[in-house]
């Protein structure tokens, strides 16, 4: 799985060095939203039938298809579970995360 | 500094009037400034519109109260509304009819003049025979009554400004200008 | 060109002077002519502009500021209720940096419903930071609409270029119309220091921490601060070119007055007239018009108002519960000068009430026959 170097936050020390007006920039990678997942995806590898209907219905795009098969990006995933509902072989199951 | 208030109907070119003799009058390098009343009138209703004419530039943004002059683009206004309100004492007023001057009943401390504007928009094919547009004969006749400009200048700012029937508007305009005698 | 036209013409023609590219705007009485002629010139291709048809005033402004995002010249023109309308998108404008010029013609806020003039609408914006030209004649229109692009895009600012319902925007005046190509080189292309394109991708006006909001909008504030100085220097530049000072008042014989008007759009011009008669029975008036109310010309009001013992403020709006927003302004700009005049502030003309030589007469007569300053609202031609 392609894995990203998290970016660093911007923060700007001075209104100087900002732009004017409120526009993006650089990316938000830095935020590792899969701190704020709860109970997690895990996919039965032998259950699958390989459709990608989870890859596309992923809303945070923390979905790979390698080697055929979807993998979750667990540095980013929710833990939404849309992927495991629209999953139509029902191989997806919602874990809870161990603490 | 000149001030003229016209009198018509909605829909009879009553502002248009004011816009084309302003447009005239600018030609010759002179100051203007035309305006209608300020109102939702619809066609029929009485209108009015102002003409201010100077040799310098024009400061006064209200309203004409004592025009030096009148206009009266249809004379069944003169039953309507007073058209000498505010009217200075020996000004003109223009009256499109087919009237002698001293046949219209105005009070005699100002001067009459008539044209029979209806006629010759008619005759030129101006609007409907139920609805002449009579605008353009009204200017020539304005024009040559008050002295305001060339008729050159009329039918030029004629030509430029009126959207449809240039030629038989300048004609009627000529023609105005023409019959028209105190 | 010498031009005989009414002021919502005059608004066009000095958009498509200004090469605007993208017209986006939806039609209100008393401004439709302004849009009715610019999407004319669209059609015949007077204008190489893309006129957009939009179901609202709200949705105008949307259009134009994605257009001006992309970087393209915007203009849209509005009244009262449209205006009113578009508010919300009015702090889009101004604190997404987009420098659309509209024009807004002053009408009266319903109820009652009317079409006629008054400062009510515009002044409602005060705060929403966008630059104020409030214009006296059709001719000062043409220009102010020119000087607005000029100064708004070197500082990213919008301009509101505002003229009086009827008394300016149906009046006809010979308009000198300047040359396309000294418009031109007055008036360089657009070319904003960010926008939208997918060579170099960015997400704009998105969620803004308290960590970066803050500064954002001091950014506004400090870049408002260089704009007295902007309209001076622009204004000199067009006279230069045009030979039309465009500057942030108008001083009428103020340098000698015993009293002067502080006065705003038409009834700026009026009162000049005013000025002339009071003059001729030997009464020394004066006449400070405000061209620009946003930013407010602290300088220029305090410089001018240093010179008179006396100063009547006319507005033709109302802050209720207040008194006449002119009036505050300038209450509060003069607040611990050494040199301040005894000011007095008089409301008229609201709802398109015309005011007349007359009415400056009687405003002259009272402030001149009050000793001392007074905080009461002077009501000039209400019927009580």
């Amino acid at each position: 799985m392609k894995k990203f170097k998290p970016t660093k936050k911007i923060v700007f020390a001075s209104e100087k060095e900002m732009p004017m007006t409120p526009m993006s920039l650089g990316s938000m990678l830095y935020n590792l939203t899969g701190a704020w997942r709860n109970i997690k995806p895990v996919i039965d590898k032998a259950a699958c039938i390989q459709c990608g209907i989870c890859w596309k219905y992923c809303p945070d795009t923390s979905i790979y298809i390698e080697d055929e098969f979807p993998v979750i990006d667990y540095d980013y995933c929710k833990g939404c579970g849309i992927c495991a509902e629209e999953c139509p072989s029902k191989c997806i199951a919602m874990v809870e995360e161990e603490k | 500094m000149l001030e003229i208030r016209f009198h018509g109907r909605g829909g009879q070119g009553t502002v248009v009037a004011s816009k084309i003799l302003a447009d005239a009058l600018a030609k010759e390098g002179n100051y203007v400034q035309a305006y209608p009343e300020f109102g939702v009138e619809r066609r029929g209703a009485p209108v009015f519109a102002f003409l201010r004419i100077d040799d310098k530039p024009i400061y006064d943004k209200s309203r004409i109260y004592t025009p030096d002059h009148v206009v009266v683009v249809d004379p069944t206004l003169l039953e309507a509304i007073d058209v000498t309100e505010g009217l200075k004492p020996g000004g003109m007023i223009i009256v499109n009819s087919d009237r002698k001057p001293g046949e219209i009943k105005l009070p005699k401390t100002f001067k009459v003049a008539t044209i029979n504007a209806t006629g010759i928009a008619v005759k030129h094919k101006l609007g409907t025979l139920a609805a002449p547009i009579v605008n353009t004969a009204i200017c020539g006749a304005v024009v040559k009554f008050l002295g305001l400009t060339k008729l050159e200048s009329l039918t030029a700012a004629i030509k430029e400004g009126v959207p449809f029937a240039a030629d038989a508007n300048m004609a009627a305009a000529r023609e105005a200008y023409e019959k028209a005698s105190a | 060109m010498k031009k005989v036209m009414m002021g919502n013409h005059a608004l066009s023609y000095g958009a498509m002077l200004a090469r605007s590219q993208v017209i986006a705007a939806y039609p209100i009485t008393p401004q439709t002519q302004v849009v009715e002629l610019l999407s004319e010139m669209c059609a015949s291709k007077a204008l190489d502009a893309k006129f957009i048809k939009v179901e609202s005033e709200h949705s105008a402004m949307a259009a134009c500021l994605g257009a001006s995002l992309a970087g393209a010249r915007t203009f849209t023109a509005t009244s009262a209720q449209g205006l009113a309308l578009m508010h919300e998108l009015l702090h889009w404008a101004s604190g997404g940096r987009q420098p659309v010029v509209m024009g807004n013609i002053n009408r009266a806020m319903a109820p009652g419903w009317s079409i006629w003039t008054d400062q009510n609408d515009s002044l409602s914006q005060r705060d929403t930071g966008w630059l104020q030209f409030y214009c006296a004649s059709n001719q000062e229109v043409v220009d102010t609409v020119i000087q607005a692009f000029k100064i708004s895009e070197r500082f990213m600012i919008p301009s509101m270029v505002i003229l009086d319902a009827f008394a300016l925007s149906h009046t006809y005046e010979v308009v000198e119309l300047p040359d396309q190509d000294k418009v031109d080189a007055y008036l360089p292309k657009f070319n904003p220091p960010f926008r939208l394109t997918p060579k170099e991708p960015h997400a704009f006006n998105a969620l803004t921490s308290p960590d970066h909001y803050f500064e954002l909008r001091y950014k506004l504030q400090k870049d408002m601060e260089k704009v007295p100085a902007a309209i001076e220097e622009t204004g000199k530049e067009y006279e230069k070119a045009f030979g039309r000072y465009l500057g942030q008042v108008e001083e009428y014989h103020c340098d000698d007055a015993d009293f002067v008007f502080v006065t705003s759009g038409t009834a700026g011009y009026t009162a000049r007239v005013a000025v002339d008669e009071l003059r001729k029975q030997g009464i020394k008036a004066g006449n400070l018009r405000m061209k620009v109310f946003r930013p407010f010309p602290f300088a220029k009001v305090r410089e001018a108002l240093a010179k008179v013992p006396k100063a009547a403020v006319v507005d033709r709006n109302c802050s209720y519960g207040h008194h006449g927003i002119f009036y505050q302004e300038i209450k509060s700009a003069l607040y611990g000068e050494a040199k301040a005049p005894a000011l007095f502030g008089y409301i008229t003309g609201l709802g398109g009430r015309d005011i007349t030589v007359e009415m400056f007469r009687e405003i002259a007569k009272d402030t001149l026959s009050k000793p001392r300053p007074s905080e009461e609202i002077g009501w000039i031609g209400v019927k009580r």
